[in-house]
């Protein structure tokens, strides 16, 4: 459980002070001005894709309607600025993340397309048939999959370290996976379905002990709260432009310099050559040798926006709010009698995973959808956290930088509402 | 604004708490299986004819309250009804959750069916009222698959 206690420690001010003004923040975004049914949209599906404020759909914008050109190799202005920004944008995000140089980011798509690049560029080279992945039972399905191909594709065995019944990986029996034959470790940062915050410094640590690289995907972290990925020390660290109020399609790989530069293309195609001939062809340095055909620039630019937006806010301040919020509706709907909460590590954020007796949830999801409410109800992505834990699926609110305590207060009000038509 | 209790009304909630021919057939003449992927609804429907009469139908599997509570009142609507008479109802049935009902007007009535008309209103859920029915005609076709809403 999250106990007000460790809601005070995640916090050195006064309780009474705002970590962030709200009413403000809500006002960039244009989307939280649509009504559903006739009621303001309370939108508590942030794990699956945030909204985006109206600074990042004006660079979008800005870029497509003054700047559109491609990137990389026009000697003429529009190709020029669009360069720019699109190079800007990199550097946002090396900043954001504290990485050491802005080579080290690769745009992808997303958090998906970064960890089929690192299992089939990173994988395919270095993982053969005998070695051994070691991944844990709460990943989103994307940090499953990718590495079960790979697997297929090498004779390596995928390894899963066990989590508790508060949705917590398990450190001893992940340890006990570390073998000599471990070649890689990927891990969530944040667990889509649960909200649970792994100890990533810790795992690293001890993986490193063992000279096994890390890959965290953190498709859920950066949203939440401030990331480092020198302090983390790990080798790869993937992430979406989406969850973070930035565009789909457009996304991040970070890596170690020394591993990333020995990485053989994951694509073939433009911008990631240097020349080509039916002889053979020269590859382009890092990030471009890595990033084939012509980008996502306009995702990119707006990516860049969003992360202005988040350092213009503060994410430490994001991560009190949230913190607030997160302890304010657990509270509420743990008051409902037939709710179960799925996800009660005390290190957890934005995430509050639930079943409703025997309710289906998306009688649930619908309910809550006539009053206004957006939750998402399913598997998440996420089928061995469901099997884990014995329900077919749950209701998921997920609460970003913009939500309220009204919005939590109208969830439990619409679960009561679920209780009374149902129960 | 409807009432929620449009859409879940006490009929369906009541099938959903007890739903009827919830078991299966021994030695079946159709059997199919339903799988909708995006709410993980699961339903396997057994038949049993006699020349082209629909003796009995039965259910087994589990789902949300409008997937659940149409298998159970499809199960008791098709007893005793001719196949050309229960492909016709699907068609009826069909209409009527996907707001098209004024369109489709041959066939016998809906009855008890008519129960699920506020499922048009949540386009997100018609494949979960349509999923039992989707499946009984594999079933009633003989097809021995895997049926699904994706």
């Amino acid at each position: 459980m999250i106990t007000a206690a460790n809601v005070q420690a995640g916090s050195n001010r006064p309780r009474s002070v705002p970590a962030l003004d709200v009413e403000r923040i809500r006002a960039d975004f244009p989307i939280l001005r649509e009504r559903i049914g006739g009621r303001p949209v309370v939108y508590l599906d942030n794990a699956a894709t945030a909204q985006k404020p109206q600074q990042v759909i004006d660079a979008v914008s800005a870029y497509y309607a003054r700047d559109n050109a491609n990137v990389h190799r026009g000697v003429h202005t529009l190709s020029v600025r669009a360069t720019r920004a699109f190079e800007e944008a990199r550097v946002k995000i090396q900043r954001f993340i504290a990485a050491p140089r802005p080579e080290q980011i690769i745009f992808t798509r997303g958090t998906t397309e970064a960890v089929n690049l690192v299992a089939q560029s990173y994988g395919r080279t270095r993982i053969r048939e005998g070695d051994e992945i070691v991944i844990s039972w709460m990943e989103h399905h994307s940090n499953i999959v990718p590495w079960q191909i790979l697997c297929q594709q090498t004779g390596a065995v995928l390894r899963v370290a066990p989590i508790n019944d508060r949705g917590e990986l398990l450190i001893d029996e992940f340890v006990r996976l570390l073998a000599p034959r471990t070649k890689l470790v990927a891990i969530t940062h944040m667990s889509n379905a649960l909200g649970t915050i792994n100890p990533v410094r810790e795992i690293v640590d001890l993986a490193h002990a063992r000279e096994i690289p890390v890959l965290v995907d953190g498709a859920q972290a950066v949203p939440h709260f401030p990331v480092n990925v020198q302090e983390l020390d790990c080798d790869f660290y993937a992430f979406s432009g989406h969850k973070m109020f930035g565009p789909t399609g457009i996304g991040v790989l970070y890596g170690r310099l020394e591993i990333l530069e020995g990485l053989p293309p994951y694509q073939g195609g433009g911008d990631m050559i240097k020349s080509v001939s039916f002889a053979g062809t020269t590859y382009n340095d890092l990030p471009y040798r890595l990033e084939a055909g012509t980008p996502h620039i306009a995702g990119a630019i707006g990516l860049g926006a969003a992360v202005d937006y988040l350092n213009a806010v503060g994410l430490d301040n994001v991560a009190v709010h949230e913190e607030e919020l997160l302890f304010h509706a657990t509270e509420l709907v743990s008051q409902i009698p037939q709710v179960r909460l799925i996800g009660t590590a005390p290190n957890k954020a934005g995430v509050l995973s639930f079943v409703i007796g025997d309710v289906h949830a998306h009688d649930v999801g619908t309910i809550l959808d006539h009053v206004g409410i957006a939750v998402r109800t399913g598997h998440h992505c996420s089928q061995p956290v469901m099997e884990r834990f014995k329900v077919p699926a749950t209701t998921r609110a997920s609460f970003a930088l913009y939500n309220t305590k009204e919005e939590a207060d109208a969830l439990a009000e619409g679960l009561r509402e679920v209780v009374r038509v149902f129960c | 604004m409807s009432d929620i209790n449009d859409l879940y009304q006490e009929l369906i909630l009541d099938h959903n708490r007890s739903p009827r021919n919830h078991r299966e057939l021994d030695a079946p003449d159709g059997k199919a299986e339903g799988y909708n992927p995006l709410c993980g609804d699961h339903v396997t429907v057994f038949v049993k004819l006699e020349k082209d009469v629909v003796k009995e139908v039965t259910f087994k599997g589990s789902g949300c309250a409008i997937s659940t509570a149409s298998a159970s009142l499809m199960t008791q609507t098709l007893k005793g009804k001719t196949l050309d008479e229960a492909k016709a109802l699907f068609r009826r049935f069909h209409g009527l959750v996907t707001g098209k009902a004024k369109e489709i007007t041959e066939g016998p009535g809906l009855g008890k069916l008519e129960v699920f008309a506020g499922v048009c209103e949540y386009p997100a859920r018609v494949k979960c009222a349509t999923l039992a029915w989707h499946t009984v005609k594999a079933a009633l076709e003989k097809r021995d698959e895997i049926v699904t809403t994706e």
